[in-house]
């Protein structure tokens, strides 16, 4: 059965997409969407250098990730003004690795498989990586659910309770990087914060509690995997783009249903 | 009268990143069963105090102790809710610590907002809100309850509501009540004991003593004129004389002022 490129396709995608909409949800609660971007779009750089030195991409994606993530929780934690910051970082770490690219000569000619995913080629290796690095950040989640929803909400309640927000929000940021990296290959760099915000935001919606909503969010994105995949196959269209804009239409039924 | 809740010797804390203090060698203590209101002006260290005596704040000198094993409620300042998480009341009793369905009926039955469990935490009004919070907060079965600026937001006749709630809530269940507070009028009738904090403690007393200390006076001002008046009217009180001076501090005349009764805390609720 995962002989079948398509097959292995819909098993990445759907990895992803479990761990994507939960996490999207703390994306959307703590307003992390350029946050989510930066992290991403470093992920490039993170390809030119593991190419360059020849080692994993998921390697190189995860510490490039990783030290943004690192870089952008410090500046927070300074109190920069984060808007215009964020879009320095995330705009220029998106610069600096297509010119670090450029250095690669294999690189070069399927750069758009990073910047856009190349779900199809995905193999066996990739998709034990995928569901592992999935298993991995969900059970994190899944295990600290009531202390990252309490220091979501308000940091002082969660203070007071004896949960230390600044850990939290440190584990969030380890768990973005992980995503980010196991999804270079699914949706690629430059979709990758799509994948975690648009599905949780056609969640909220109809959602009442967190747990609903997280859920919501891992259906909606599970479902925009199989409908963009299969979209992707019918007319012949890029597979990353294609899970994005069902998730995208998925958003826009969301609305049209919601309750007021 | 017991061992104290929480005892602080001598705190001082730092404006963070700097040298220059918030608050200097401020002692504090609260006992069981005790009501304790801070005043002070904006920027006085009020909410410093709190979050020292709470274990959250760096200190730079001086001690914090707390009774072995205390349980504290809190109920924080100005929450500001992120609207992007959905959240009903029912959910929102169960963080971080998950309570059962009676559990959380009980608490909601107790601050007077029995309906409210299904509905939207954005979906409430400021005075529900507040009674949400201190509904989750006496759900731990505190021995204090800390309360930073309870009232803020709330129209009169609800801040006089919700002090009488916090003091039929202590009858209740016997845990002491630390607020921070600028309801002077109101807050002060509730305390048994109000302590007047400008970076450092300026006076400390009953609200009868504090209310006509020269430092309180000379920190509030005009507005410290009407408790003085509230505490005079107290003192020789009769009902043929004029409530001009209330008025103009700002006080509401509503059945169940009780005007007769002094600022014994238990004898003012009801």
């Amino acid at each position: 059965m995962l002989d079948d490129f398509f097959t292995r396709a819909v098993l990445a995608g759907l990895g992803l997409a479990l761990v994507a909409g939960p996490l999207g949800c703390f994306v959307v609660w703590r307003r992390m969407a350029y946050f989510g971007d930066s992290t991403a779009h470093a992920a490039i750089l993170g390809v030119a250098l593991a190419l360059a030195f020849d080692v994993s991409i998921y390697a190189g994606t995860l510490a490039v990730a990783v030290a943004m993530a690192c870089l952008v929780s410090a500046l927070v934690a300074r109190g920069q003004a984060m808007d215009t910051m964020l879009g320095v970082l995330s705009h220029s770490a998106l610069a600096i690795g297509l010119v670090a690219i450029s250095f690669v000569p294999s690189a070069r000619s399927d750069l758009s498989a990073y910047l856009f995913g190349d779900i199809l080629a995905v193999g066996r290796a990739d998709l034990v990586l995928i569901w592992a690095g999935a298993a991995l950040v969900l059970g994190l989640l899944i295990l600290r659910w009531q202390r990252l929803v309490t220091s979501s909400l308000n940091e002082e309640l969660a203070m007071a309770a004896g949960i230390d927000p600044r850990l939290e929000r440190l584990m969030l940021s380890l768990c973005l990087a992980v995503v980010v990296a196991l999804a270079i290959r699914v949706v690629g760099s430059l979709l990758i914060s799509a994948m975690l915000i648009v599905p949780a935001a056609a969640a909220r919606g109809w959602a009442r509690t967190p747990e609903r909503m997280a859920a919501g969010a891992a259906l909606v994105a599970a479902g925009s995997v199989l409908a963009g995949l299969w979209s992707s196959l019918r007319l012949d269209t890029p597979a990353g783009p294609s899970i994005v804009t069902a998730a995208a239409v998925f958003f826009l039924i969301s609305q049209g249903v919601r309750r007021a | 009268m017991g061992d104290a809740l929480i005892e602080a010797r001598g705190l001082t804390i730092n404006r963070p990143g700097t040298s220059e203090p918030v608050l200097s060698r401020v002692d504090f203590r609260i006992r069981p069963g005790e009501i304790v209101t801070v005043v002070g002006p904006n920027g006085s260290g009020k909410s410093s105090l709190i979050r020292a005596l709470l274990g959250q704040m760096a200190l730079a000198g001086g001690t914090v102790d707390r009774r072995r094993g205390l349980r504290i409620g809190y109920v924080p300042q100005r929450v500001q809710l992120d609207t992007a998480i959905p959240m009903t009341v029912r959910r929102f009793l169960s963080l971080p610590r998950r309570v059962t369905d009676a559990q959380a009926q009980e608490a909601l039955d107790r601050t007077g907002v029995a309906g409210l469990g299904a509905r939207q935490l954005t979906q409430l009004s400021g005075g529900q809100f507040q009674r949400v919070l201190l509904a989750r907060a006496l759900l731990s079965d505190p021995h204090l309850l800390v309360l930073d600026e309870p009232t803020q937001g709330l129209d009169q006749p609800g801040i006089v509501a919700f002090y009488q709630l916090i003091e039929e809530v202590r009858r209740q269940t016997g845990a002491a009540v630390l607020m921070v507070s600028h309801d002077l009028l109101v807050v002060m009738r509730s305390s048994d004991r109000v302590v007047c904090l400008n970076g450092h403690v300026c006076c400390e007393g009953t609200p009868q003593h504090v209310s006509t200390a020269p430092e309180y006076l000379a920190l509030f001002g005009a507005e410290a004129e009407g408790t003085l008046a509230l505490y005079r009217h107290h003192h020789d009180h009769d009902h043929d004389h004029d409530h001009d001076r209330e008025l103009e501090a700002g006080h509401l005349h509503r059945p169940g002022c009780n005007h007769g009764q002094g600022p014994e805390p238990t004898a003012a609720s009801r």
